[in-house]
C-alpha cells in the first residue's frame, strides 16, 4: 500500500503554544467528518469535500467545518485541584437527523455537543425590520408571511448535555455503546455508565479502588464497548492486563468475565517490565472478533476467545529497549500511544517518535515506517518508507536511534472507517494522508 | 519474546567466566536497569507500585490555602519557610506553595491554529 500526501493542515512556527497541542483525533462513522481536540480545550472539525469530477482519482480534501471551545480550565477550590481543559477524548454518535453529535471530555466533565448547519434565514417579518429593530406599528398596514431565503452556511455548535461530577480521578476514556443510548466513562479507578439523555446520575460499573490506597497496585488505562454486543466492554490496566466484563452478569462488574494477560518470563523481569507493559490503548476490531492493545514497545492483537496470549504481536520500536534508562529519566517511557484499525481490520497503525508512525499489514505480514513532517509531505507525493538503523553500520537514508527526536511524538492517529485515509497528529500539526489510487 | 529466549539459551552454553559479560549482552533491559540503579541508588524496587500510581492520581493537585500562607508568612520572622523541593513531586507535605509557585493559567480565548 502506498500512501501519499493529500493535504496537510499545520501550524508553522518556531514557538509552540502549548494550547495547540493536539490531544485526540477521531473520524465520525461515515468518515466525512474528522474531529480534533487540543490542550486548550478546543475542538476543530474538518469536513471532507465531495469528490470533484475533475479529479475522480482523488478523494476530497478535508477543510475546516466548525471550531468551538468545548472545555474551560477550572479550579476545584474544595480539593485544591486544577482541572485542565485539555480534551482527552472525542467520540462521535451515529447520525440520526440533520445534526451531528459528539461527546468530548476533559479530566472531569463529559459534554454532548450538537453541531448543526444553518443555511436559510427567515425574512419579511411583520413587526421587525431586517436588522431586528421594531417597526413603528402605525406603518404596518398589511400582513405578510415571512419566507426562508438562503444564506451563507453557518455551522453552530451548542452543548446539549453536561455530564459532570461523577469522577474523582482523571477520565481517560469514553466509549459509546452499540445501543446508541448509553456510554461509559473511565477514570484511573472507576468506570461509570451513563444514559445520553440523563445528566444527573450515572451507574458505577467497575470500581478497583482498594480500601487502603497504600495497597494500590494498578490503575485503569483505557476502556471500550464491544462494537455490536451492547452488554460487553473491556478495560485495560497499567499492569498489562485486559479485563472483559458482561453487564448482564451483575450490576457491578468488578468480577471480570475474561482476563487477557500474556505470561511473562520471570527471568526477563526488570525494573522497567511493569512500566512498559502498561497498556495505553485498547481498540476492538470492527468485526468484534479481535481487540488490539498498545503497550510501550508493541502492538498486540488478541482473539476474544483466547485469554492466554495474543495471537499477533508487532514490535513498534524494539530498538528503544536499550534506551529505557534515558526514556525513564525524560519521562518518555510514560507516553501513551494510541492505535487504530483500518476499515476491514487488515491493517493496524500506531505512532512512534521522530514523527514516525508504523503500519502493520496483518495479512501480508508486512510493516512500514512513515514520517509525518512538512519536508516529506508535499501534496500528491508518495511518502517514502523510513528506517531506523539499530546495528553499528548505518545505511544511507537510515536514522540512528540516537538521532531520534523524542519530543516529536505521534500519540494520536485515526483511520477512516471505510477508505484508506488516515489522520496523523504530531505535537501540534494534523496530517491527512490517503492511499494513491491507480 | 522469542528473541530473548534464543539469547538466554545461548548464555547457558557459554562458560561461567564469560557469563558476566554475556549477561550484559543478553538483556538490554537489564543493562538499562543497571544503568538506572547506578545513577539513582535510592530507587526502590517497586517501580509500578503505589508511589508511582499515587503520583499519577495526584496530577493537578495544588495546595494554596491563604490561611496556611499567612500563617507561614507570620512564622517566617522566627524561622525559615520550608522551601519548595527542586522537583515538584511532593504528594503532600511540609511544602507550602506560594502564589509564585503556582503556574499561571491562561484562558483559551485564542482560536485554534488548526482552524486557520
Amino acid at each position: 500500500m502506498s500512501i501519499h500526501g493529500l493535504k496537510t493542515q499545520h501550524y508553522n512556527s518556531s514557538f509552540i503554544d502549548s494550547s495547540d497541542i493536539i490531544s485526540t483525533v477521531e473520524f465520525n462513522h461515515t468518515g466525512e467528518l474528522l474531529a480534533t481536540g487540543d490542550k486548550g480545550g478546543r475542538v476543530v472539525i474538518f469536513q471532507q469535500e465531495p469528490e470533484s469530477k475533475n479529479q475522480p482519482q482523488c478523494r476530497g480534501e478535508y477543510n475546516v467545518y466548525s471550531t468551538f471551545q468545548s472545555h474551560e480550565p477550572e479550579f476545584d477550590y474544595l480539593k485544591s485541584l486544577e482541572i485542565e481543559e485539555k480534551i482527552n477524548k472525542i467520540r462521535w454518535l451515529p447520525q440520526k437527523n440533520a445534526a451531528q453529535f459528539l461527546l468530548s471530555t476533559n479530566d472531569k466533565t463529559i459534554k454532548l455537543w450538537k453541531i448543526s448547519e444553518r443555511d436559510k434565514r427567515p425574512e419579511g417579518y411583520n413587526l421587525k425590520e431586517e436588522d431586528g429593530r421594531y417597526r413603528d406599528p402605525n406603518t404596518v398596514t398589511t400582513l405578510r408571511v415571512p419566507i426562508f431565503r438562503p444564506m451563507d452556511l453557518m455551522v453552530e455548535a451548542s452543548p446539549r448535555r453536561v455530564f459532570a461530577n461523577a469522577h474523582t480521578y482523571h477520565i481517560n476514556s469514553i466509549a459509546v455503546n452499540s445501543d446508541y443510548e448509553t456510554y461509559l466513562s473511565a477514570d484511573d479507578l472507576r468506570i461509570n455508565l451513563w444514559h445520553l439523555e440523563i445528566t444527573d446520575r450515572s451507574f458505577n460499573i467497575v470500581d478497583i479502588k482498594p480500601a487502603n490506597m497504600e495497597e494500590l497496585t494498578e490503575v485503569i488505562t483505557a476502556a471500550e464497548f464491544h462494537p455490536n454486543q451492547c452488554n460487553t466492554f473491556v478495560y485495560s490496566s497499567s499492569k498489562g492486563t485486559i479485563r472483559m466484563c458482561d453487564m448482564r452478569a451483575s450490576a457491578l462488574c468488578d468480577k471480570h468475565a475474561k482476563m487477557f494477560e500474556e505470561p511473562e518470563d520471570p527471568n526477563n523481569r526488570s525494573f522497567f517490565s511493569e512500566i512498559i507493559s502498561s497498556i495505553s490503548d485498547v481498540k476492538f476490531s470492527h468485526s468484534g472478533r479481535y481487540m488490539m492493545t498498545r503497550d510501550y514497545l508493541s502492538v498486540k492483537i488478541w482473539d476474544l476467545n483466547m485469554e492466554t496470549r495474543p495471537v499477533e504481536t508487532y514490535q513498534v520500536h524494539e530498538y528503544l529497549r536499550s534506551k529505557l534508562c534515558s526514556l525513564y529519566e525524560n519521562d518518555c517511557i510514560f507516553d501513551k500511544f494510541e492505535c487504530c484499525w483500518n476499515g476491514n481490520d487488515s491493517v493496524v497503525m500506531t505512532g512512534s517518535y521522530n514523527n514516525f508512525f508504523r503500519m502493520f499489514d496483518r495479512g501480508y505480514r508486512q510493516d512500514v515506517t512513515l514520517e509525518a513532517s512538512r519536508e516529506n509531505s508535499k501534496p500528491r507525493s508518495v511518502l517514502k518508507p523510513r528506517k531506523v538503523s539499530t546495528g553499528g553500520k548505518r545505511k544511507k537514508d537510515e536514522i540512528s536511534v540516537d538521532s531520534l527526536d523524542f519530543n516529536k511524538k505521534i500519540l494520536h492517529t485515526a483511520w477512516h472507517p471505510l477508505d484508506n485515509i488516515i489522520a496523523v497528529a504530531t505535537t501540534n500539526n494534523l496530517y491527512i494522508f490517503q492511499e494513491k489510487l491507480n | 519474546m522469542s528473541g530473548d529466549n534464543e539469547e538466554t539459551q545461548a548464555a547457558e552454553e557459554t562458560s561461567v567466566d564469560e557469563k558476566e559479560v554475556q549477561e550484559k549482552m543478553i538483556s538490554p533491559e537489564k543493562a538499562e536497569e543497571a544503568k538506572l540503579k547506578a545513577r539513582y541508588p535510592n530507587l526502590g524496587n517497586k517501580p509500578g507500585g503505589s508511589d508511582l500510581l499515587r503520583k499519577r492520581l495526584q496530577k493537578g493537585q495544588k495546595y494554596f490555602d491563604s490561611g496556611d500562607y499567612n500563617m507561614a508568612k507570620a512564622k517566617i520572622k522566627n524561622k525559615q519557610l520550608p522551601t519548595a523541593a527542586p522537583e515538584k513531586t511532593e504528594i503532600t507535605g511540609d511544602h507550602i506553595p506560594t502564589p509564585q509557585d503556582l503556574p499561571q493559567r491562561k484562558p483559551s480565548l485564542v482560536a485554534s491554529k488548526l482552524a486557520g
